[in-house]
């Protein structure tokens, strides 16, 4: 092996190993960083909301002029929606999950403000949300229809039990998660009692840390605006989506229907700016990659032109194809060795720094390693065709000058 | 002599066309991205009004819950906006918050439909500069009379009045009727400074009316509403409740008028202390239009991290730069071999280098315009129009500036030392072989 004369030259050219071992290094930083960013942004949008979301769609009614009474629409609308023949089921509620607007409330165990309280959010509907979600419900019962209350928001906003999240039963009761059913706490000074538990229910922030806490209770509140959340069967939803918003808008001419959207489109929109940052950070690689390729491919010519006679004599001296290639593949390797170990240093500094400044989650050790895998990798495939070249030089251009 | 060596590195790069390009490219890359993060920034962190940003000022009266060590509500309440509102102790002041409503248009025709609204005082429209293509705002007769005005965009104005002067028309909004007073020009400031608590950078509303109106009219409210005790039953109840959902802003002309201000403020806080409310620690302030802007962070984390990708991604470029012309000016050694014997003189062997590296920075540079138009245009695509404002993402002459400038100034640094290189080498040792 001849590594003794390999990092001997190279120590003759210390500016080129530096600048291309620093272009790896910081090639290497944002590719790690980024790849760790991109998986972090994918876990966060392939998390499930709990509902069937395929299948399902919401629109809302806001009705409008004196002639408009909004609890009898609302009747009348969720019976025809609920007779439409593809509709497995539709529901009255104040907001959507994972579609960035709705309420939440800060619960409590005791009737005692000064204790912390943990935030849910809360879900205004009626009996039939459960269906409608097509949410798992995993202990208790859901809450029948006499259990709803309608009123205005005016009229408050208490409700006496709850369906909650086992995200949020095991926040409220960290020991108890699915036995928590019967189980009381407090919003502000008035009791509610856990009646059911679903396996899973986002809230409508999916940017938020209690996303994943939230409950459904038995309350509607009257006004102007309706939303209705409905489920189809599969496949009708898009033929349906059409098909209800001309039922409704044709049903009472009091009203305007609007906000007509899939449940699909909504996490596209709430996700947009997680996928826009992935692929804006997958094409920042690709260039990244690109760029460093052609570098090393540059310089590892300029390398080789400059060393044709060496090479010559090399060649004229007995050292096969093989041993020059391999040659200019180790120069390559140590080289991007050094890069690699730079490129180590500063991708953990990078990822603590993001952590801290950002509240980023901190990187898995493996992704540090892999990287410089890869570059390696990337290193060797790139100088592969100029050492190949290199390797075909003639004997006998040791005996010509230039 | 400029034009020779430029007509020298012309002759360099086509006799090395595939190194030269590479060198192009990559400087093209890494400024265009460079500069698209850049105008993100610029944009996004910008200063949506500099004329008077430091004479605005958004009011804190911290009125949030005693038991958390939350920051203060980004709001105020009703009580104290309309308590403000009512003192008039700023030179212009105003209170400002979302709604909704339907307007029904004339005729049968037309279907009626929901709109976007804010609430504000007469002072909201000479306070934020908001140009006017037809009449004006109301005055502020109108907001304490509670009279039923309005000012329209330019949009909604073409939406129901084909773009023609409308003043003086009616609209019939959530049920009555309202007189158009004004209809506003294009006014979109990024970040919409004025309410950064509903996405800052969304489309401004369609029809503006008196915000006195919003809770005697009953309409929708619209936007963040936050209440850390749940408000009493009824309205009553929830107007009188610690419930924020309003922005509050004042212009105060100079520091004795802000001094005052706070003073005022801290008055009423005291004041209101003594009724039992705002039980925390007294903790008025005043932020200025940029202050306020950094503090709410409205800038993304996407851009800050995407700044420091894309900084490195420049400093890749750049060392890939510098490799590149290393081997291009030492690969000329002997042409420089000659002209150093021929008695070129050190200084002019510089000078020539330094021109060859920055007319490929120029190229890189224009290349740099496309990449980074063809970056911005990408990300506009990825964000979409109907979630925010994306007009502003897009090339201006600051950023071209900046970007040729850059691309020049960064190529010539990288090239430092290959030209010293260049301009030291031994020329004998290049003659020889001749």
């Amino acid at each position: 092996m001849e590594i003794g004369p390999i990092l001997r030259a190279l120590t003759r050219n210390k500016l080129g190993v530096i600048l291309i071992s620093l272009q790896i290094a910081f090639t290497m930083t944002v590719m790690v960083n980024a790849v760790f960013i991109i998986n972090e942004r994918s876990k966060l949008m392939a998390r499930p909301s709990g509902l069937d979301e395929p299948n399902m769609f919401y629109l809302r009614s806001t009705g409008f002029g004196d002639q408009f009474n909004s609890e009898i629409t609302e009747q009348d609308d969720l019976e025809l929606l609920r007779n439409v023949p593809g509709i497995v089921d539709a529901t009255a509620i104040n907001s959507i999950p994972i579609s960035g607007g709705g309420s939440s409330d800060g619960l409590r165990l005791e009737d005692d403000p000064t204790l912390p309280s943990i935030p849910a959010a809360v879900y205004f509907t009626d009996e039939r949300a459960l269906n409608t979600m097509r949410l798992n419900l995993i202990a208790g019962e859901n809450f029948s229809g006499s259990d709803v209350l309608h009123q205005r928001s005016s009229e408050g906003r208490n409700y006496p039990m709850a369906v909650v999240s086992l995200a949020l039963a095991e926040a409220l009761f960290p020991e108890e998660g699915q036995t928590a059913v019967g189980k009381i706490f407090y919003n502000d000074s008035n009791p509610v009692q856990i009646i059911g538990i679903v396996e899973r229910l986002q809230a409508p922030w999916t940017n938020s840390f209690f996303v994943e806490q939230a409950m459904l209770v038995p309350l509607n509140f009257i006004s102007s605006t309706s939303t209705y959340l409905i489920r189809t069967e599969p496949g009708q939803r898009d033929r349906l989506m059409v098909e209800t918003e001309e039922l409704l808008a044709g049903n009472n001419s009091n009203r305007i229907i609007r906000d007509l959207k899939s449940m699909d489109e909504t996490r596209e929109e709430s996700y947009r700016l997680d996928s826009s940052m992935a692929t804006i950070l997958f094409v920042v690689i690709l260039t990244l990659v690109f760029i460093t390729s052609m570098g090393i491919v540059g310089l590892a010519v300029f390398g080789i032109n400059r060393r044709r006679k060496q090479i010559g004599t090399r060649r004229a001296l007995g050292a096969t194809h093989a041993e020059i290639l391999r040659y200019f593949m180790l120069e390559n390797f140590f080289i991007s060795g050094v890069g690699v170990t730079i490129g180590a240093v500063l991708t953990i500094a990078f990822s603590i720094a993001l952590s801290s400044l950002f509240e980023m989650p901190t990187m898995g050790w493996y992704y540090t390693p892999a990287g410089m895998l890869i570059l390696i990798g990337i290193g060797q495939l790139a100088v592969l065709g100029p050492s190949t070249k290199a390797s075909r030089i003639e004997p006998a251009i040791a005996t010509r000058s230039i | 002599m400029f034009l020779y060596y430029l007509r020298l590195s012309a002759l360099s790069y086509r006799r090395n066309p595939i190194l030269s390009s590479l060198m192009v490219m990559a400087v093209a890359i890494g400024v265009g991205a460079y500069m698209v993060i850049f105008t993100l920034n610029y944009v996004m962190g910008g200063n949506p009004i500099p004329q008077k940003s430091d004479q605005l000022f958004h009011v804190q009266i911290d009125s949030g819950n005693p038991n958390t060590q939350a920051d203060p509500p980004p709001q105020l309440t009703y009580l104290d906006a309309t308590a403000l509102l009512e003192s008039q102790a700023a030179f212009r002041e105003t209170p400002t918050s979302k709604f909704s409503g339907i307007l029904e248009p004339e005729g049968d025709s037309a279907r009626p439909f929901s709109i976007s609204g804010r609430g504000a005082s007469a002072d909201f429209f000479p306070m934020f500069n908001t140009p006017f293509l037809y009449g004006n705002g109301w005055d502020r007769a109108a907001d304490n009379d509670l009279q039923q005005v309005t000012v329209l965009s330019k949009l909604m104005n073409e939406r129901l009045f084909g773009g023609a002067d409308s003043t003086g028309e009616t609209i019939r909004l959530h049920g009555y009727n309202f007189q158009i007073v004004g209809v506003l020009d294009d006014w979109s400031p990024i970040p919409k400074f004025y309410d950064v608590n509903n996405n800052p950078f969304e489309e401004g509303a369609e029809v503006y009316i008196p915000w006195n109106l919003i809770i005697p009219l009953s309409f929708p409210r619209n936007g963040n509403t936050n209440c850390w005790k749940a408000p009493d039953a009824g309205q009553e109840g929830f107007l009188n409740s610690e419930c924020v959902w309003i922005q509050y802003w004042v212009e105060l002309r100079d520091s004795n008028e802000e001094a005052d201000y706070l003073q005022f403020l801290n008055n009423y806080a005291a004041q209101q202390k003594e009724f039992g409310r705002l039980p925390r620690e007294m903790n008025n302030a005043l932020f200025d239009v940029e202050e306020w802007l950094l503090k709410e962070e409205v800038m993304p984390n996407e851009t800050k991290i995407l700044s420091a990708l894309a900084a490195m991604l420049l400093a890749v470029c750049l060392l890939n730069t510098i490799g590149l012309l290393l081997s291009k000016f030492l690969g000329k050694s002997a042409e420089i071999g000659v002209r150093q014997a021929l008695g070129a003189h050190k200084g002019s062997l510089f000078l020539q280098h330094v021109i060859e590296a920055g007319f490929i920075g120029l190229l890189g540079g224009i290349l740099g315009l496309a990449v980074a138009t063809a970056g911005l245009e990408g990300i506009k695509v990825l964000l979409g129009d109907d979630l925010m404002l994306t007009d502003w993402i897009q090339l201006n002459p600051t950023v071209v500036a900046v970007t040729l400038i850059l691309a020049i100034f960064a190529t010539i640094f990288a090239g430092f030392y290959p030209i010293w290189r260049a301009c030291n080498i031994n020329p004998a040792i290049h003659l020889k072989t001749q």
